[in-house]
Order: structure tokens, then sequence, then C-alpha cells
């Protein structure tokens, strides 16, 4: 039985690069998500504290999100550049 | 009882199913290969692709189950969305090229690209099918609960219709009618859920939801009660229970007027006797007849409920806010204090009581931890449990088999990652709204108590019935949408990693598809026998625990194999049957396990539910250590070097 892609895939000189930057910025994020879960775990009364009119449990939510797309359109730019120039 | 059948929310209704069907059959007169059936001919366009994500990862658990949770417990709901959320930063970190990369068909393939082993494809195609089906249920659950008000029929009706139109669109047409039909779903949901956002937000928060002054809202009442000779008395009122019954130790008495019994919440009144505030409560008798504060369910007694007590800005108080921005809604939200729902039971002989009470809480503190997960003065089992929670909801996304499939129904490494980061857009927007929709939901009074999961639909009810109509049938869309993409990587693990892989049955390109459609049939008839019998049970709380199952016997495999250079085939197959076997052994001796049983919870061998925090890391080594062992039979993973 044959394995392997469902459409043929040429060579990726970038597959490296992609993966070392994408183990970065999954550090990165996974310590901005461990830090909510901690502080929720640990201090849940400090989340109620109000900054800039609203709860810090919503700012922290609300970051976590879109920290989320900031980092994956980040992340393509540099992908999208290394294929570019590798390939 | 809290709402009605509407013609054009059933005309809408079947003429969406009739559409799904009809794609259904116009795109499977164009798949005659397995890789057609399976991956769509690996032709999607990524940006389709990564819409179809949104509709095959925003479930009946994410609609209907989230929007619930936070419109009963608030942040701590929306702690689902963030979780679910986050866990798409390992898929597109980590996961979303390298699976391109090595897969045909299944995530099976990805696993054994390198090895052909026998035990990795059993093991993980046995994980894909538990996996799959933990997953199914909930759907089909969520179906059920569909169809009760949107067209008036028992539970299995409508699992038996979910069951019935997704096995006809799965074995006709396989992933790419599916990838259609998850596009057109996902982008609606999104399209409706920010309209009704808007209408949310239009109305603001007041006092009296009276839905826009279409519907009256209940006025729950409070008494003042004194206690003359040791009983107590209410003016107009005749006690029925008091305070030495089993009502009265609960915290509670039970009063007649007028022939019609209620039951009051008591508390100590700080001028002596006792403030009395109106309770709801659901009588279940010894031949399971149920009662709806004290009536039939056809009666109308028994009212839904969400509303807000006090609003204040700047120091006034007011009644309500009018029209208000995103921010602002949840800056007055903060500073309001909203009526939440407390539940206890009460025994009497054979009839259980339940009782749901008034517990007005301050916004603030809905807007931050603790009203469902035990975080504060929590013992450390009750950390330990929502620290386990949330790692299952981070890791479990990746490993999501039918997540991972839709990486081979695009053309390339780069429109994989693209479609991911699409997926996250959407998926990352409408959970967002979810907060907008629960706390809609909690300050509107559509809320059923007894089953919060249909709160975003009614609270497009309370916005009119076209709305309503529009809502319901996309949230039966979702449901149809997610047991598609389940039935599909379930059959993917039977026909083509069992059959065709693991057994070595020679097909021809037609027998595979015809084996994929015949498997999928099988496991359609098995999800609409788990539909049925799983009835009543909670809608996130088995999604939960598909993630940790998945978590635990998937994610540990496809990190080593493409991150660890010695991991070996027999290390791989040793990680997903540890994985596998803890999850579901702790689940199934859990207390929330040990209550389904009928048992006391505080009687299950382990005192925690959420059982990743110990399932994933014994994945883990249990992967490490058989690689060590088995370093010269087995072959080196060189992908993981280049990786």
């Amino acid at each position: 039985m044959g394995h392997g892609p469902a459409v043929k895939l040429g060579k990726d000189n970038a597959a490296g690069y992609k993966a070392r930057i994408g183990i970065s910025m999954f550090i990165v994020y996974t310590l901005t998500y461990f830090g909510f879960v901690v502080i929720n775990a640990t201090n849940p009364a400090l989340m109620e504290k109000v900054y800039f009119g609203q709860t810090l449990a919503v700012l922290y939510g609300f970051f976590l999100i879109i920290f989320a797309f900031v980092l994956a359109i980040i992340y393509n730019h540099f992908c999208t550049a290394a294929e570019a120039r590798l390939n | 009882m809290i709402y009605t059948q509407s013609p054009l929310a059933i005309g809408l209704f079947i003429a969406f199913v009739l559409f799904v069907l009809g794609l259904s059959f116009y795109l499977a007169r164009r798949t005659t290969s397995a890789a057609g059936y399976y991956a769509a001919g690996g032709n999607i366009h990524w940006f389709t692709n990564g819409i179809a994500f949104a509709g095959d990862y925003l479930s009946a658990a994410s609609f209907l189950g989230i929007c619930g949770m936070i419109a009963t417990a608030g942040f701590d709901g929306w702690m689902y969305s963030i979780g679910y959320l986050a866990g798409w930063m390992v898929a597109l970190f980590l996961v979303a090229e390298p699976m391109k990369r090595l897969g045909k068909y299944t995530f099976t393939d990805a696993l054994d690209s390198k090895f052909n082993s026998k035990s990795i494809q059993l093991m993980a195609a046995i994980s894909t099918l538990a996996v799959s089906v933990f997953y199914l249920i909930p759907q089909m659950v969520g179906a059920g609960v569909l169809v009760q008000p949107l067209l008036g029929m028992p539970h299995w009706v409508g699992v038996c219709i979910v069951g019935v139109v997704v096995t006809i669109i799965v074995a006709t047409a396989g992933m790419a009618s599916t990838t259609y039909v998850q596009f057109f779903k996902g982008a609606l949901l999104l399209i409706c859920s920010t309209a009704l956002v808007g209408l949310v937000l239009f109305r603001g928060l007041g006092t009296d939801p009276n839905q826009g002054g279409s519907k009256d809202y209940h006025q729950f009442l409070t008494l003042n009660a004194n206690v003359v000779a040791g009983s107590l008395q209410v003016d107009g009122y005749q006690v029925v229970a008091g305070l030495d019954s089993e009502f009265g130790q609960a915290g509670f008495v039970k009063l007649a007027k007028d022939g019609l019994e209620t039951v009051w919440h008591l508390q100590e009144s700080p001028a002596g006797g006792y403030t009395l505030t109106e309770a709801m409560y659901v009588t279940e008798m010894a031949d399971g007849t149920k009662l709806y504060n004290g009536a039939p369910k056809e009666d109308g007694k028994f009212f839904a409920v969400g509303h807000i007590k006090e609003i204040t800005v700047d120091g006034q108080e007011i009644a309500q806010t009018g029209a208000v921005g995103p921010f602002a809604y949840l800056n007055r939200f903060k500073d309001s204090t909203v009526v939440l729902w407390g539940k206890k039971y009460v025994k009497v002989g054979d009839t259980t009581t339940t009782i749901f009470y008034q517990k007005p809480t301050p916004g603030s503190r809905i807007l931050r931890p603790g009203l469902k997960f035990k975080v504060d003065n929590a013992t450390g089992t009750e950390k330990f449990n929502f620290i386990s929670l949330m790692l299952a909801l981070f890791c479990g996304t990746a490993a999501l088999p039918h997540i991972l499939i839709r990486y081979y129904t695009v053309p390339s490494q780069a429109a994989a990652r693209k479609s991911t980061i699409v997926g996250i857009a959407a998926i990352g927007f409408f959970y967002i709204l979810t907060l907008y929709l629960g706390l809609g939901a909690m300050t509107n009074g559509v809320i059923n108590i007894t089953d919060n999961n249909m709160s975003a639909p009614l609270l497009a009810l309370s916005f009119g019935v076209v709305l309503f109509a529009v809502i319901s049938s996309l949230a039966f869309a979702t449901v149809l949408g997610t047991v598609s993409g389940l039935i599909v990587a379930s059959a993917g693990a039977v026909a083509h990693d069992l059959m065709d892989n693991f057994l070595g049955m020679n097909m021809t390109e037609k027998g595979k598809v015809m084996a994929g459609k015949v498997s999928a049939m099988v496991i359609g008839a098995i999800a609409i026998y788990l539909g049925i019998i799983f009835e009543g049970m909670n809608v996130s709380f088995l999604v939960g625990w598909a993630f940790a199952v998945a978590a635990s016997a998937n994610l540990p495999a496809i990190l080593m194999i493409l991150f660890w250079k010695k991991t070996t085939a027999q290390g791989v197959a040793a990680s997903i049957l540890i994985g596998l076997t803890s999850a579901l052994g702790l689940i199934l001796v859990s207390p929330d396990m040990w209550v389904r049983y009928g048992l006391l919870p505080q009687d299950a061998p382990v005192a925690f539910n959420s059982p990743a925090a110990i399932s994933i890391p014994a994945s883990f080594i249990a992967l490490v250590l058989v690689s060590l062992v088995t370093q010269k039979k087995g072959a080196l993973v060189e992908e993981g070097a280049e990786a």
C-alpha cells in the first residue's frame, strides 16, 4: 500500500526553517496561555481587577484570541518569504 | 413550554436539508477515486478549506454548549472558547505542514508514513474510531435537543434525521461534499451570529427583559415571613412544607395560593423573620412523571429566566442603557447585578424536587473565573482538575482526526498553513461573539434553566421568529456538518486503515470507495443508536472528554514523530495504547461518571474529572521508554531530523 501525500508535493527546502520559527512561536503562545491558566487557578480574585474599564479576565481572554491571530499572520509572513527565498 | 413551533422555521429547516442533499448528490457525480472520496482530490482552495475548518470546529459544543454555559456560568463558559482557540496554535505551529507533507488520506497515514507498521495502523485506527465516536455522541444528542423546539418532535426523531441525512451525504460524496457544506455553514454561522450580536448591542442592557416590548417577563416576587410559635407564617399563603420539612432543611419552603404550589428560597432578614424569594422547581415522581412549577409542561407555568437586578452607570442606578458599543456593553455589564440561578435537590420519599433559586451576582464576579470551576479557596485536586481541563482543550484540537484529515484536501503545505490561519481568524472571531451571545441570553429572559443548550437560538427568538428560524437551521446544519466530518474520518479509519492497510485486503479504487461508504453507513447507524441512548447528557461534557482522549492518544505520537529522531514504530503504538487506555480508564472511574452510574461522586476512585494532566504525560513517557528499548529493532524517524 502506498503511503505519502494525496497530491504530489515538491521538495520544500524551507521546511526546517519553518519548523524552527513554528516552535519558537509555539513556546511564546504556550507561555502566554499557561500564564492565563495559572493566574485563574492560583489567584482568581486578581482576574476581577479592572483595567481600561474591563476585568483582567476579559482583557486577557481578548488578548489571547487576538494574539493568536497576530502570531499566525507573522508566522505566515516569515514562512511565505522563506519559501520564496529557498525553493 | 417556553417555545412553540413556527411554520417558517420548519420550512427553512426542510429547505436547508434539501439544499445540502442536492449539493451532495451533485458533487457525488465527481467522486470516483479514493483520493476524491477521502481528500476531495486534494484540490480545495485554502480559503474555502479555512472556512470549512471553522464549519467543522464550531460544532454543537461551540454554538449551543458554550453559549449556554456562558449564559448560566459567565466567564467560565468563555474559558472553553479560549482553550479551544489556543489549541489551534498547536495545530498551526507544529502540526499543519508536517501533516500535509506526511499523510495521504487519514491521520494514520501520517503516523505510519515512515514505518509501514501493522501495530501503528491498528492502534491509530482504533484511536481515530474511539475519538470520533466520543465526539459523535454529543453532536447527535445536540441534534435531538434542537428538533424539540424547532419541529416539535421527540429527541429520537432528531437523532434519526441527522443520522440518515449525514449518512446519505457521506455515503454519496465523501470529503468534497462535506467541505462545501462546511464552508457554506461556517460562513452563514459567522454572518448570522454577527447580526445577532449587533442586535444584542443595539438593545443594550435593561432591568426588564421584555424582549423589546414583545413579551412580558415573569415578575419574580419577594415576600416577608414571620415565625409565630415555631411555625412560618406568610400573609395570603398557606405553608405546605415549612422550616422543619426536607425543604426547610435545604433552605426552602413550599407555599400554596389558589391551589397552586410554589417554592421559595429562605433567607434570614436583618430586621428579623425571613425574606422569601420566588424559586422554580421540577418535581420528578417515582413513575418518571415530571411537573414544572407544579403543573404539566404544556401548562406553561415554567418560565424562561435571565434578568438584571440593578444597572449602575457613574454611580446612578438606571433601568436601561440603550444601544451600546461592544466594550461599553461589557463595562456596563460589569457594574450591574445580574440574577443567576443556583440548583438544589430535595428528596421526599420517592419524589425528587429540583429547585432553581435566584442568586443575585455582581457583573464583575461573572466576568472572572470561579462560578463553574472551583478555583477560589480550591483544594489541590480542584486546581489540578481545572488545569487538566485547560490542558486537554489546548492539546486536543491538533489531535482530532476529523480536523487533521482536512489538511489532505488542499494542494500544498502553504495552502495547509493558510487555511489554518483563515480557520483561526474565523473561529477566534466567532468565539468573541460567543461572549456576547451568552451574556445576551443571560440578561434577556430567554434561558430554559433545565436545558441551557438552547440559549443562543432562544436569544435569536427574542428578536423575532425569522432570526430564530435561520439560527436554528444553522445550528442543525452545524450538527450535520460536524457529524459528516466525523463519519468520513471514522470511515477512513475502518476502510482505509484497517481493511486496506492493516488487513491487506487488495481492493481496487472503486472497491476502496465502496468500503468507505459501507463503513460510513455502519458508523452512522451506531451514531444514531448512541445519540438516542445518551439523551439528556450534557453536550459540552462529552466534548471535553473527546478532547482529553484525542490529546492523550494522538498528540504525543504526532509531535514525537515530527521532532524526536529516536521515535520507533513500537514507541508510537505504545504511546497511542497508553494514552487511549489511561484517558478512557480515568474517565470511567471519575466522579462525574460515578454520578451516571447512580453512585455518589465522592465514592469514585479518583477525585478529578479531567484525565489529560495524567494521561498525556503517561503517553509521552510510554513513547520515550518503548522507543529507547526498541532502538535497534525499530526504524528511526528521519523526518524529525529534517523538521
